[in-house]
């Protein structure tokens, strides 16, 4: 098949989802009823601003920003409380897990990031060997932190949303607890020189078994939940954490199941896995944060519900089909490589339309930045889906493929959509949620205030230093007149400088941390009065 | 959308075709490619140093599959051919590799023919290459006054001696069996009809 007639088929795939699309929008799918949008508020509430993470001097400087427009319900305040008492422990519970899995993957990366230009560096203990110690970073973010901070939220926002109670959280307490001890035996594992060998996929799959049965333990709620829901709508944020939650436990399985795949064909079908996990879980889990605590924070509904349901039904269509760009010059199917990089440039659809969407919402308020410290990390990690997203798209082209793969330029781009988009919405989310859940206020905002620049400033440092070294590297490496030991030593200042954003990025997530223990000690003493009583 | 059902078809749908197209048609077409005749399967002391090579992470680090002229000067460079489906035909789990930190080792056993090379090098790769930033092993070797019968002692270059002796583990002896089995030298003739073919048609 040449060239043309493969693109030519993708773009005819791409046109026969968009008709299914429009068959929907008949259908009634594509709901452009305003108050769909309004479902994240009670009646009368909007314009009312929340955020629990504010001092009361900076809540009042917030509400400031937006004039409310009516009086809340009082009854549906009080159900809302019920809902976020009915879920806390359990959330409680998936964030001081979160907490723990994100100072492991704190440690281990910055050993890894110092490893690289120290190479002498601990190098008599099997388990800190580098391909070891990164292998933990990744898999304590990968099943550590993302999914218990993004699940955590997820059980937090779903019943807000659903109107109800959150039902059968027993099950989703016992799915954590097996979760948990399957990372701790599959870190131990890689430590110990157990490994499936697959990027991502480096668990035993002995032990995934057990991730099986926990993560679908933790489905359970979800579904009871749905099904005792009180409302007629489901808003948008339901959308991305139902189908993310279903989306999982089949990427994994498929991935998992041992002997299946084999040779070239389990390349492919690794990175369909490794695209997808980020693709289909961690970032419709952060999506949905954002569009759940972005207009509850400035209390405006979303701009245009229309946009969002373009968002998501683009992300879903596109976003599984990418993984090719990974193997983008290797030994396999050509049309496999040429539908991926296609899709991957569509994934530019969905980014647009959430990104005009959240401006839209914004549009006017942003002072409101200023005052909520939850707003401030979201609306950064907005900002670095757009980003990640579109660069993401870029470097799935060919000619810039060539450059970028196979150097640390991939390493700064899957940083800044981890990090810098995902794990900062989880932050911004976790100083709304805490609150909320513990009934106690956060101690210092100078302390959210450090965490914030620390995180910033080094994941900015973290981006520029990979992207440029990583740059220069695979320059260095097309070039066949320069050695290829040129393409090494040139990147060691790019990884010096990788390892100072990587420090401070640890260390404000060791104040993070700290801050949560002070607020469990009970040190929110000073404020005039609870969190709780100010805004429902 | 008032409706759950729907929604999660709908989405189940979208991961659907996704799968077909990046895990099922390769499993029909790409998964069972007969291996080339001249490659041998691995052997079990090289099959236990794949696994040492999975253990210390080496692919985080090393890719295997040299890339069309189109692409990169892999060839030039003295990587190899581009690689097709069949080399891997023995490949499980595949090690492709995502980064070249350090060169492609697809034919490392080609260009480096020598143990004494490989284990001095994992030993300690500085002592062989200016400015390496590939960490040193040295939990896959002992260090003895004296070597007993049977050990295989790795020959350091001056200037790197210990004062001891540095004797390979059994670990390093099968990691090296394996590097040196990475050899794809052979020609690839023709391309089974309907098969993969390497990504150069641009």
């Amino acid at each position: 098949m040449s060239t043309i007639a493969i693109l030519m088929s993708a773009f005819v795939l791409s046109v026969v989802a968009l008709m299914i699309f429009i068959w929907t929008q008949r259908k009634g799918l594509l709901d452009g009823d305003p108050t769909a949008a309004e479902v994240i508020f009670a009646t009368g509430e909007v314009g009312t601003i929340e955020d629990p993470a504010a001092s009361s001097r900076r809540a009042q400087a917030l509400q400031d920003t937006s004039p409310p427009q009516g009086v809340p319900d009082a009854r549906e305040l009080a159900e809302r409380a019920r809902a976020d008492a009915s879920s806390g422990p359990l959330v409680f519970f998936f964030l001081c897990c979160a907490f723990v899995w994100l100072l492991v993957a704190s440690a281990a990366g910055l050993t890894a990031s110092i490893k690289l230009h120290e190479p002498d560096w601990l190098v008599q203990w099997p388990w800190l060997t580098f391909g070891r110690i990164r292998t933990i970073h990744l898999n304590a973010v990968a099943y550590g932190w993302a999914p218990m901070s993004g699940l955590g939220i997820a059980l937090f926002v779903i019943p807000r949303l659903l109107k109800t109670e959150l039902v059968g959280a027993r099950y989703a307490f016992l799915g954590a607890a097996l979760w948990n001890a399957a990372l701790v035996a599959g870190l131990g594992a890689i430590a110990a020189g157990f490994s499936d060998g697959l990027e991502w996929l480096e668990i035993p799959w002995q032990i995934d078994i057990l991730f099986v049965l926990g993560g679908a333990l933790v489905g359970v709620p979800l579904v009871q939940t749905l099904l005792n829901r009180r409302v007629h709508h489901l808003y948008v944020s339901v959308w991305y954490m139902g189908c993310a939650l279903f989306w999982f436990p089949v990427l994994f399985f498929v991935a998992n199941v041992p002997g299946l795949h084999k040779g070239v064909q389990q390349a492919a079908m690794n990175w369909w896995f490794g695209h997808n996990v980020l693709g289909l879980f961690y970032t419709p889990l952060a999506l949905a944060s954002i569009y759940y605590f972005l207009p509850k924070i400035v209390g405006r509904p979303v701009q245009s519900y229309n946009l969002s349901l373009l968002g998501f039904w683009g992300l879903a269509f596109f976003y599984g089909q990418v993984g090719g760009h990974h193997l983008i010059g290797g030994p396999v199917p050509g049309w496999l490589i040429t539908l991926s990089i296609v899709q991957s440039f569509m994934m530019v659809i969905p980014v647009l339309a959430f990104s005009v969407n959240m401006h839209g919402t914004l549009k006017g308020r942003l002072a409101a930045i200023r005052h909520s410290p939850t707003l401030r990390f979201i609306a950064f990690g907005g900002l670095m889906y757009f980003a990640s997203s579109v660069q993401g798209s870029f470097e799935a082209l060919r000619s810039v493929n060539a450059i970028a793969h196979f150097t640390h330029y991939t390493v700064g781009h899957a940083h800044l959509g981890l990090y810098g988009f995902v794990s900062m919405v989880f932050f911004g989310a976790i100083y709304f949620v805490v609150p909320r859940v513990t009934l106690r206020e956060w101690p210092s905002p100078w302390l959210i205030g450090a965490h914030f620049w620390l995180a910033a400033v080094g994941i900015t440092i973290y981006f520029l230093s990979t992207s440029y070294g990583g740059w220069e590297q695979g320059k260095a490496m097309l070039d066949a007149s320069r050695p290829f030991m040129e393409s090494v030593t040139l990147t060691i200042p790019y990884l010096k400088l990788r390892s100072i954003g990587g420090g401070l990025m640890a260390l404000g997530h060791l104040i993070f941390a700290l801050h949560f223990a002070l607020l469990l000690a009970g040190k929110s003493a000073g404020r005039d009065q609870p969190t709780l009583l100010r805004a429902i | 959308m008032h409706n759950e059902t729907k929604l999660l078809a709908g989405g189940m749908v979208m991961l659907g075709v996704a799968t077909s197209a990046l895990v099922v048609v390769p499993y029909l077409t790409v998964r069972d490619v007969p291996p080339p005749a001249e490659l041998r399967p691995y052997t079990s002391t090289e099959l236990r140093g794949r696994q040492q090579y999975i253990a210390a992470g080496c692919v985080y680090c090393h890719s295997q599959q040299p890339r069309a002229k189109a692409f990169a000067p892999d060839t030039a460079r003295g990587w190899g051919r581009p690689s097709v489906a069949a080399d891997y035909a023995y490949d499980t789990p595949h090690l492709l590799g995502t980064m070249r930190t350090g060169p492609d080792l697809f034919n490392i056993g080609a260009r480096q023919p020598s143990d004494q090379w490989h284990l001095g090098h994992l030993f300690q790769p500085r002592a062989y290459v200016q400015g390496s930033i590939m960490p040193s092993y040295p939990y896959l070797f002992e260090l003895k006054d004296k070597a007993d019968a049977g050990d295989v002692e790795v020959q350091l270059p001056p200037g790197y001696s210990h004062g001891k002796v540095v004797v390979a583990t059994k670990e390093a002896l099968d990691l090296v069996a394996y590097l040196k089995s990475l050899n794809h030298t052979y020609a690839i003739v023709e391309l089974p009809p309907g098969k993969a073919a390497p990504d150069a048609a641009r």
